[in-house]
């Protein structure tokens, strides 16, 4: 067991679409693993069906070396996650948000309440701890949804897009407290981004997809060759055409007015 | 990770946002004040001719219109976490779909309960007293009407995409429970059609039990109103947990 992801011909179909193509993906235990990829690449459905949210047309996929179909709850005891899109009840405050999931994930007490400060502070939050979230802005919203996530260490950490419209500054807190959490707790990371630059300082390994397949996955100094740069590397994979984002409407929708805030 | 707590704080969660949500909650007495102020004085003076106290009878309809309507509409909260996206936190967590119904239900039936306790506090005012010994009993009913209605909010919402449809439900299904409950009229002396119909609904025995309790006459034996409704009950929590548990497995 020394995989903390393992897939084989993973696969999800929208109707006619493909969004994740007999996908076959290896990460080790320990690993940060960035997933690039433009919109609508798949990364999302991906992550879906490893967190147990989005049952796999075909294929097979194990977390922590849990089937995430027939051990669907072994794997959510191995696991956390920020979404992409938007999680938390609007209202509630900050902090009943943070105990409501330290509950969930069996926390109590002294060690809840620490837990709760320190992510807190991490994102720098804590002097609006009892304000309503729906009072906060987006990037806010955006901020304390990481501070959820880091609250505990699970075996797995899935991150999607987590520092989407973050400022630098609150991008590097973010990046060292993902950074700590592997190399004290060991957990594993998979982190999906539009900066290219984070995944090439913060992960040992990326996988660039397109169109549901990784077209390569390596360290992001082996992908470099020539004195490229990870941004070269990605558009020579994936062309320079834009991508539309297909979400739904309504996710876009909501996601819009949760940045807009 | 216990099941016990998981259900607690979902629970808890549904108080905190019932305490939080006050214009929610005065909005949602008006109608049932309305119902009683109005239609109650109203009718309390035509019917009076008859030696019944119309008031005193119609008390016991609006408590089960308060619970019913309350319970109904957490399918709502269900339908606006999906929207809103905390419905994934929450299954995303290492705990039973079966424990994320319950803390619903539970903390679902407990709002309910308390907003039926409002209107009865308001009572006293207009008119309408009750002995406690009545309302002991009174109370196992309201248990069981909320939790039934409650499991069938949950049930609806995970047959509906949006709160349009939800909306719809309200007035379509809702409101003709409310109507044929025997909440606003005696069931003696009905139409045959109109029997049948009354002796449908599920939330007549609610009602009739709490009368009997309340007023000491009912149409029905109070043992025969506390297990059909109890049967109603059972039946509408196992359908809420499946359809909620086969919506959020089932992509
Ligand atoms: N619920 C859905 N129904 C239909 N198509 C979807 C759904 N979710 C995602 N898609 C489509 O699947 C593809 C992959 O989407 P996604 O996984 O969100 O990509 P990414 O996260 O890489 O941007 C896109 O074309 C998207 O439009
Ligand atoms: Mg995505």
């Amino acid at each position: 067991m020394e995989y903390a992801i393992e897939t084989e011909k993973l696969t999800k179909k929208y109707g006619e679409l493909t969004a994740v193509d007999g996908l076959d993906l290896r990460i080790k235990r320990g690993e940060i693993f960035g997933l690039l990829g433009p919109n609508g690449a798949g990364k999302t459905t991906l992550i879906s069906m490893l967190c147990t949210m989005l049952e796999p047309t075909s294929g097979k996929a194990r977390v922590n070396g849990f089937d995430v179909e027939t051990q669907a709850s072994e794997v959510r005891k191995s696991i956390g996650i920020v979404f992409q899109d938007p999680s938390l009840d609007d209202e509630l405050t900050a902090w009943e948000n943070l105990d409501i999931h330290g509950e969930l994930y069996g926390m109590r007490g002294g060690a809840k309440q620490k837990a709760i400060e320190n992510a807190l502070q991490i994102v720098e939050l804590y002097d609006k701890k009892d304000e309503l979230v729906k009072h906060y802005s987006g990037g806010m919203k955006r901020r304390l949804e990481i501070a959820r996530g880091l609250m505990h260490a699970p075996a797995v950490l899935f991150l999607d897009e987590p520092t989407i419209g973050l400022d630098p500054q609150t991008r590097r807190h973010i990046w060292d407290s993902v950074r700590k959490m592997n190399r004290e707790k060991g957990v594993t990371v998979i982190l999906t981004t539009h900066y290219i630059d984070e995944a090439d300082v913060l992960c040992g390994r990326v996988g660039i997809v397109d169109h549901g397949k990784i077209v390569a996955c390596d360290a992001p100094s082996k992908l470099k060759t020539k004195g490229e740069s990870l941004e070269d590397v990605f558009l020579r994979l994936t062309g320079s055409d834009i991508r539309e984002e297909k979400a739904s409407n309504q996710t876009m929708r909501l996601r819009m007015r949760a940045w807009n805030r | 990770m216990s099941e016990y707590t998981a259900i607690k704080v979902l629970w808890k969660r549904e108080l905190l946002r019932f305490v939080r949500a006050k214009s929610r909650i005065a909005g949602s007495l008006g109608m049932p004040l309305f119902f009683l102020l109005f239609l109650g004085t109203g009718l309390n003076s035509a019917i009076s001719g008859t030696g019944g106290n119309y008031m005193e009878f119609i008390a016991p309809g609006i408590i089960g219109m308060v619970l019913m309507f309350s319970s109904v509409a957490n399918g709502l909260i269900v339908i606006m976490d999906r929207q809103f996206g905390f419905l994934k936190e929450v299954l995303v967590a290492p705990v039973s779909r079966l424990s994320i119904v319950a803390g619903k239900i539970f903390g679902g039936a407990t709002t309910s309960i308390a907003q039926a306790a409002i209107i009865m506090l308001i009572m006293p005012f207009l008119g309408v007293s009750f002995a406690l010994s009545g309302m002991i009993t009174a109370f196992a009913f309201m248990v069981l009407i909320s939790i039934a209605f409650v499991g069938l909010g949950i049930a609806i919402a995970s047959k509906m995409e949006d709160m349009h449809g939800f909306q719809l439900v309200m007035n379509f299904l809702v409101m003709p429970l409310f109507f044929l409950s025997g909440a606003l009229f005696p069931l003696t002396n009905l139409p045959s059609w109109l029997k049948v119909l009354t002796m449908i609904d599920p939330l007549t025995y609610g009602i009739d039990g709490m009368r009997g309790a309340l007023t000491g006459s009912s149409a029905m034996p109070l043992w025969m109103d506390f297990g059909i409704l109890a049967l109603f009950c059972a039946a509408m929590i196992a359908l809420g947990a499946w359809l909620f548990t086969k919506k959020s497995t089932g992509n």
